[in-house]
């Protein structure tokens, strides 16, 4: 089964993000208050060790499993999606507590509220396809 | 064995974080979550309607069963690796949403007297649940990327509408956090 290391790697990430208290809505409305460093700590050592990690990993020319260049596909070089657009997730993360990942790993946890909120992601998902290119990018 | 049981701080969670990031592009694959509803609505028939959904689907299931995993390492963690699951919260934060109601600030991971069906039918349910996660899904994909694509992914990249992305993330939280949820709470 090839796809087994990725159910895997995802529980693993399912366990971090429990653990390191990521997943709880409390968390998020502090950091959103300024009252605590944890999510600032998480997310600011994640980014710090992901740049020297990436950095790395091209000068070396280190290669992956099937023997290619790791190459991370750049995201698209438009002002106003990423603006406009990570704006209303901000919006939904500060009332849902919770990023996409967080979903999934909630219902695992046993909050099974969060079916709703990922339906309604995915609502959410389906209507932004139907506006894709009538938006400002 | 007691590191196990009891929450990890910020300088664990972090680094493994980087950790998973890392072993996915080792696997040849880019760390990213919110695209999995796309896949989903691409499953379900979405290309019927719109373009944007008109994707090899097939090619991105790996990542389905990086999010299966997800939910089942949450159930992992909270059934063998939590004693007692509480947030030690900051007094200032606890203190605020006790006079907002909220009882118990930080006993479970989520308020749950808000994320419950009996609330689900109210405006302030309604708004926390439905209207926040169809935000969530709607703005990570008009902003191509949530946190773990663009604040993670995206940031270690050097990418400049990943930063962005990240400040219209926090444009948002603050504007929520400090003008909606007095409202709703």
């Amino acid at each position: 089964m090839k796809y087994f290391k990725f159910l895997i790697v995802g529980a693993i990430f399912g366990i971090i993000l429990t653990k390191s208290e990521v997943i709880s809505w409390y968390r998020i409305y502090e950091m959103f208050r300024f009252e605590s460093f944890h999510m600032y700590g998480v997310i600011g050592s994640a980014v710090v060790l992901g740049i020297i990690s990436i950095q790395l990993i091209k000068r070396l020319k280190v290669k992956d499993v099937d023997g290619n260049k790791i190459v991370i596909q750049p995201k698209a070089k438009n002002k106003w999606a990423p603006l406009l657009g990570g704006t209303i997730f901000g919006c939904g993360w500060a009332m849902t507590g919770a990023c996409p990942g967080p979903i999934y790993i909630l219902i695992g946890n046993g909050f099974m509220m969060f079916i709703v909120v990922l339906l309604s992601a995915i609502l959410g998902t389906f209507i932004y396809g139907l506006l894709d290119g009538k938006l400002p990018k | 064995m007691e590191w196990i049981k009891s929450p990890w701080p910020w300088y664990v969670g972090g680094p493994l974080i980087t950790f998973i990031m890392v072993l996915m592009l080792f696997f040849g694959k880019s760390f990213g979550i919110s695209s999995t509803l796309k896949t989903v609505c691409s499953i379900g028939g979405a290309g019927k309607f719109s373009e944007f959904f008109r994707i090899d689907w097939k090619e991105r299931v790996w990542n389905l069963f990086f999010v299966a995993g997800a939910l089942i390492g949450g159930y992992i963690a909270s059934h063998y690796m939590t004693a007692r699951q509480a947030i030690d919260l900051n007094a200032e934060t606890k203190a605020a949403l006790i006079s907002s109601g909220i009882p118990n600030p930080g006993a479970e991971y989520v308020p749950t007297t808000i994320f419950s069906w009996d609330n689900l039918f109210t405006l302030q349910g309604f708004v926390f649940m439905v209207v926040g996660g169809f935000m969530v899904g709607f703005g990570t994909r008009y902003a191509d990327g949530c946190t773990s694509g663009h604040a993670i992914s995206g940031l270690s990249n050097l990418q400049f509408p990943s930063l962005i992305a990240v400040i219209g993330f926090f444009l948002g939280g603050l504007f929520v956090t400090h003008f909606i949820l007095p409202v709703l709470l």
